[in-house]
């Protein structure tokens, strides 16, 4: 194995560690503590909002302080940014459909995979019906779907 | 009423967003939970180990920190039909939408791009009506 492989994987290692213990530890696990933070016209309790703000007071000096600063990654790779400008329909119809599933249940995709060693079946359900959802919605935007409609449609 | 810091939540934040700078910093990748996973549903070559290694990591992390009393919650359900559906429109919404609470909440918002911006605001938005109609029909 390159040693270029071998740091990415220990990057990446470093990194998985500290996003499942971070994820734990705000308790961005408990669905409960969720609903309850979205539950602003109720009995609101606005602790999570201290998880997107503790998480944004680290990565954005840093990103704008040293990693916006520099053409490449320490590994010598591209910083692999997305470099669309356009808000366009997808990205708004995308967020509005995960925003009504992140309501129903109370969980996002990094807190579900984070539970994942609790082998809960609530959370099982959750992770394999949204790998279905994003196979599913990989088929669409390859224009299999439609393609797929247009043919029964023809028939 | 007193309001007091929330200590967990705020450390777990910085947890994540320490992560996210460390995996762009030294490998060039977007710590997004719902773009690793894609990543890996659709595998290109070279570029699925360091996904596998941070998804296995991430789930192990919760059983190296139990020691430290620190747990995950009991979570159970009412309706497994509720959990299935939302399931699927988290899958298919992170997709269409390119990205999560993690990769347009920590990592584009903190690069100030317009488009994560305002999927945030969308997504927030969107749970906050959703959880406004569960409370209105008793389901919380």
């Amino acid at each position: 194995m390159h040693y270029s492989s071998l740091f990415r994987i220990a990057v990446a290692a470093v990194a998985g560690l500290l996003f499942g213990a971070g994820m734990v530890i705000s308790e961005m696990v408990d669905p409960n503590k969720v609903t309850a933070f979205l539950n602003v016209t109720g009995a609101w309790d606005p602790s999570l909002a201290f998880v997107m703000g503790g998480a944004l007071l680290v990565f954005t000096p840093i990103y704008h302080g040293v990693i916006k600063k520099r053409q490449t990654a320490v590994s010598g790779e591209p910083l692999q940014l997305s470099h669309k400008k356009k808000v366009d329909a997808p990205l708004i119809l995308g967020a509005s459909l995960f925003g009504i599933g992140w309501g129903l249940a109370g969980f996002c995709p990094g807190p579900a995979v984070s539970s994942l060693s609790s082998m809960n079946p609530v959370i099982l359900v959750f992770i394999v019906f949204m790998l279905l959802g994003m196979m599913l919605a990989n088929q669409y935007l390859a224009g299999r779907v439609c393609s797929l409609f247009y043919v029964k449609r023809g028939h | 009423m007193s309001f007091s810091i929330p200590w967990h939540a705020l450390l777990g934040g910085m947890l994540l967003g320490l992560s996210a700078a460390i995996l762009m910093l030294f490998s060039g990748k977007v710590a997004g939970i719902s773009g690793i996973v894609n990543g890996l549903i659709q595998p290109k070559k070279g570029d699925t180990a360091w996904r596998a290694v941070f998804i296995i990591t991430m789930i192990l992390s919760a059983v190296f920190i139990a020691p430290f009393d620190i747990n995950l919650p009991l979570v159970s359900t009412d309706s497994y039909l509720l959990i299935a559906l939302a399931g699927l429109l988290v899958g298919v919404g992170t997709r269409l939408g390119n990205g999560c609470t993690s990769g347009h909440g920590i990592v584009g918002m903190g690069r100030f791009s317009m488009r994560s911006i305002v999927a945030t605001v969308v997504f927030m938005l969107s749970a906050i009506v959703v959880v406004y109609f569960r409370q209105l029909f008793g389901a919380i």
